[in-house]
């Protein structure tokens, strides 16, 4: 059902865990659907080093997750902003049909974080 | 039951035993309430042929239904009781088949593997169904070892190869997908669902949360399984539970 490539980051997901000191935090999805993504992201001079996530879900929910933090690590806040659900999904060789719409929300719990990241900057500067 | 029958009822139909859960429901009660009623009463008893005793007067039913492929017999066909005196309108207009009831060809070689398989399996439905038991008790308890975890549905009143729990925090599709890279096959609902994406309707009904209820595993046992099958088992899933947790935000560990 799933792509090898799904299975590879099902299997061996990348950036898994929390940043305690992070700069911005987003939350997305809730257990009605099935999938809950939590994402931590540590921002340095616009660029964002470091990415980590937890993931309650299936296995594209888990892969897609992976699948953006290694889209996302080393791009600036504006490019990240614009990675697409679309673009994860290819990045893994294609989700099914059923998955595209409920598990794929890797995108919305990245933009999520960098919302969040950009509050707190508002607040401070 | 008493307050559901209604002035115009005439058939109730109550499955034998839960095919997600496997809680066997007190059919022998539930038949004499009804009938006494002068109401028919219809079990499905698709999970436990092969399982328990089908004694259609200790069961106080009118009608119940079997499918072979349950009891190991080939698929596509099933077969109804019907007690003397039980008249029923046709399923398919036509021909007189099957005493008028459902026209058409017989499918004969369906109808005699079914026969066939039944009578092996009630040969085999003691012993088998204690060494299952044993086999899914043992599984029971095992994985309620891990923590936060709980049985479905009944521990006493349980089909004997059915294991049905769920571990909190996690969803069942990616501990379905380790399983199955480990070579155990499982179900996380009724294999009826498995196309959906929604929590088992059964665990929602029993009053689950739809949290807990993603976090489901069924396991059901059958003649090819061993005491070496469950000891894989119980070797595998702690781990795969601890690390999907591990990446779960939902879990505070």
């Amino acid at each position: 059902m799933y792509s090898d490539k799904v299975m590879e980051h099902f299997t061996n997901p990348r950036n898994v865990g929390e940043i305690p000191d992070a700069d911005g935090i987003g939350e997305v999805g809730n257990a009605r659907c099935g999938d809950i993504m939590k994402m931590w992201i540590k921002v340095e001079n616009n660029i964002i080093t470091d990415i980590k996530f937890k993931t309650f879900g299936c296995g594209a929910a888990i892969a897609t997750s992976s699948m953006i933090t290694e889209l996302a690590i080393g791009k600036t806040v504006e490019e990240a902003e614009k990675i697409t659900n679309r673009d994860v999904a290819e990045a893994l060789e294609g989700l099914p049909p059923v998955k595209m719409h409920c598990s794929n929300l890797a995108a919305e719990a990245l933009g999520a974080a960098i919302a969040d990241y950009r509050k707190r900057t508002a607040s401070t500067a | 039951m008493e307050a559901a029958l209604r002035p115009g009822t005439i058939l109730v139909s109550i499955m034998h035993a839960n095919n997600e859960v496997g809680t066997i429901q007190p059919i022998s009660e539930i038949g004499a309430l009804v009938r006494a009623r002068g109401v028919r009463f219809h079990t499905d008893a698709v999970q436990t042929a092969g399982a328990l005793d089908l004694n259609v007067d200790a069961l106080n039913v009118d009608l119940l239904s079997i499918s072979a492929h349950k009891f190991y017999g080939p698929k596509g066909v099933g077969a109804l009781y019907v007690r003397k005196g039980v008249r029923l309108h046709p399923l398919i207009h036509g021909g007189g088949q099957e005493k008028r009831r459902r026209a058409g060809t017989e499918n004969v070689a369906g109808i005699v593997g079914l026969a066939k398989a039944f009578e092996l399996a009630q040969e085999e439905r003691e012993a088998e169904s204690a060494r299952l038991q044993k086999l899914r008790d043992r599984l029971i308890e095992g994985l309620l070892q891990i923590p936060h975890t709980r049985v479905n549905g009944s521990l006493e009143r349980r089909l004997p190869n059915n294991v049905s729990v769920c571990f909190e925090f996690i969803e069942g599709e990616s501990l379905l997908l380790n399983l199955d890279l480990r070579g155990i096959a499982a179900s996380s609902g009724s294999a009826c669902t498995s196309g959906s994406l929604d929590p088992s309707h059964v665990l929602l009904a029993m009053g689950l949360s739809h949290e807990i209820a993603h976090g489901s595993l069924r396991l059901t046992l059958g003649r090819e399984n061993t005491e070496a099958d469950v000891d894989f088992v119980l070797q595998e899933i702690p781990g795969i539970v601890e690390r999907l947790r591990a990446m779960s935000p939902l879990y505070q560990g």
